[in-house]
């Protein structure tokens, strides 16, 4: 015989279920679709940049950057052998080398014990490439007196399906390496846009010091099932022969690569001498008259091995 | 009884809050929104790309045989590359084969994007006068013959992550992907890369917010290639937005510059 406090509880237990199933229902609906997955191992597609990113640029090539006057007479005076230098044998490594350098990357999430939310983002480092922690729990940028290292310092928020990273507290290093500076107050802006198996990753760097406006690099990757490795050994000095004292350089007028790439590619040299305009598709017109494209590629063609 | 009636409420409830509930109460109601109307982002406008990368291949032609980053060229498409002639081209009136649509958003210029209808994106490029037309809707006939911007397929597309309960609910869309095919065969490169009538390009079209400016368009785009590449071609390219029509600049095809 059923009772009226049995049906009272199977009320009760019917109602609680149902309640319960309508929160997980609109619970799931609305996770399903938030933020994108990103950790896990990511090939480099070096398909375009490619010698940039690979075996290095061109001594004097600041075509497509918006250096200043200061930033190109700085680049002209640098001496690669600067690297023998245990102060700077890391300096062309900012984090913007995520883009413009060679590697693929390792991405992780640090997740919340209690509630799972991803407290940060971990790129791992490449051997000559600080890791980045993206933090995504709200805390604010240290003070700009704060010290600043080759990581930088570096905080990231959701805008709709792409991550977007600021960076800060970096140090002075080379937007190009090639010793195009930027300087310490310099600061990146990183978005993270993945299509299926394919992210995209974005670098704007802006530098009061350097730079006359900001200068974007982009670079794909895509999801691979061999690990890519999360670190590397450190950046070491090489030995140049220089003595301890000496800061490798070139005086201004005596840098000896100023013509190379003029010789191999005819590219003028005013071009080469690089500045905002030569982001733009006018610039090509200054070019049109003047410029015989070589018959034969002579050096680093590329190609299949 | 009372229980059973209480829980039939219950799920029927449940079943008008799901989204399954929501799609059974459209049926037979209001037409699907337009492309148009769905967009969750404004692309329209002129756009000037900015040349950061592959400089010395996008802003002069590079020389014959310079194939830096394309790795992914197999023998065949090597043998055609190595004959590539520019004069050859232009006599066979095929001046336009480094502006198709593998290739076109490589190019410097700008670029102008309209709706041409309430289903139909309209995108032209300075460079070469060219113009791609992006259908949305599965339904696209295929063109009787091919061309340098073949028919193109493009869909706003849904994220399909998953994030933490109770997070911010993310845009409706998020980005724009465009399938092209039926292509006239053409240059990957302007130096005579070539892609072949077989190749399948697809573009993502991802407007990415700077602050305080402009957001960037950045658009990514895979070429896929059986007949000339052993593994998809991947690229990405930056624009910036610009507020009318400055620099606008139609210049005809050339295979030389």
């Amino acid at each position: 015989m059923v009772t009226a406090m049995t049906i009272i509880n199977r009320l009760r237990a019917s109602v609680a279920v149902s309640v319960l199933i309508v929160v997980m229902t609109a619970t799931a609906s609305r996770s399903a679709s938030a933020q994108v997955e990103l950790a896990g191992s990511w090939a480099a597609r070096n398909h375009e940049d490619a010698l940039e990113r690979g075996g290095g640029p061109y001594a004097v090539d600041y075509t497509g950057i918006p250096v200043n006057d200061e930033a190109r007479l700085r680049a002209l005076s640098y001496s690669a052998s600067q690297l023998s230098m245990i102060e700077r044998q890391c300096s062309l490594w900012a984090q913007y080398y995520l883009v413009t350098g060679p590697f693929g990357m390792k991405i992780s999430n640090e997740t919340d014990p209690i509630d799972g939310s991803t407290i940060a983002w971990k790129i791992g480092g490449w051997e000559d490439r600080a890791p980045m922690t993206i933090w995504m729990d709200g805390r604010p940028h240290p003070s700009k007196y704060a010290i600043h290292e080759r990581g930088g310092f570096t905080t990231g928020v959701w805008e709709g399906s792409t991550l977007i990273a600021t960076t800060t507290h970096m140090k002075a290093s080379s937007i190009r390496r090639n010793g195009t500076p930027t300087s310490d107050e310099a600061t990146m802006v990183t978005s993270f846009i993945r299509h299926g198996d394919v992210v995209t990753v974005l670098v704007v760097v802006e530098d009061p010091i350097y730079l006359t406006e900001p200068v974007m690099y982009s670079k794909s990757f895509e999801l691979d099932t061999s690990p890519q490795m999360p670190i590397g050994p450190p950046c070491v000095a090489g030995y140049e022969g220089v003595d301890d004292w000496q800061v490798p350089h070139f005086l201004p007028g005596t840098n000896p690569s100023i013509s190379e790439m003029t010789e191999l590619y005819h590219i003028p040299r005013e071009a080469l001498m690089g500045g905002a305009e030569t982001m733009y598709p006018e610039y090509r017109k200054t070019m049109k008259d003047g410029f015989v494209r070589p018959e034969k590629c002579v050096r680093n063609c590329g190609g299949p091995r | 009884m009372i229980a059973r009636r209480a829980h039939s409420v219950a799920l029927i409830v449940l079943v008008a809050l799901s989204p399954i509930g929501m799609v059974a109460q459209g049926r037979g109601e209001a037409p699907p929104p337009t492309a148009k109307a769905d967009a969750p982002f404004d692309l329209t406008g002129y756009w000037v790309s900015v040349i950061t990368e592959d400089w010395r291949y996008r802003m002069v032609t590079p020389a014959k045989g310079d194939y830096q980053g394309l790795g992914m060229l197999n023998p065949a498409a090597m043998k055609v590359a190595a004959r590539w002639d520019p004069a050859a081209d232009e006599k066979a009136g095929e001046q336009c084969k480094s502006y198709g649509a593998a290739a076109i958003l490589r190019v410097p210029g700008r670029l102008h994007i309209t709706w041409a209808d309430d289903n139909t994106l309209r995108l032209e490029f300075d460079a070469g006068v060219q113009r791609r037309i992006f259908h949305f809707g599965s339904a696209l006939a295929k063109s009787a013959e091919r061309s340098w911007q073949g028919d193109s397929v493009a869909r706003w597309e849904v994220p399909r992550g998953r994030g933490r309960p109770g997070g911010p609910p993310p845009p409706k869309f998020d980005s724009l992907k465009v399938v092209t095919t039926n292509l006239r065969p053409g240059y990957l490169r302007k130096n005579g890369v070539p892609y072949s009538e077989s190749a399948v390009v697809t573009d993502y079209f991802d407007l990415i917010p700077q602050g305080a400016r402009e957001p960037l368009l950045v658009v990514t785009t895979i070429v896929e290639d059986s007949e000339y590449l052993t593994q998809p071609f991947i690229v990405s390219t930056q624009f910036r937005r610009q507020a009318d029509a400055r620099g606008w600049d139609p210049t005809p095809c050339s295979p030389t510059w």
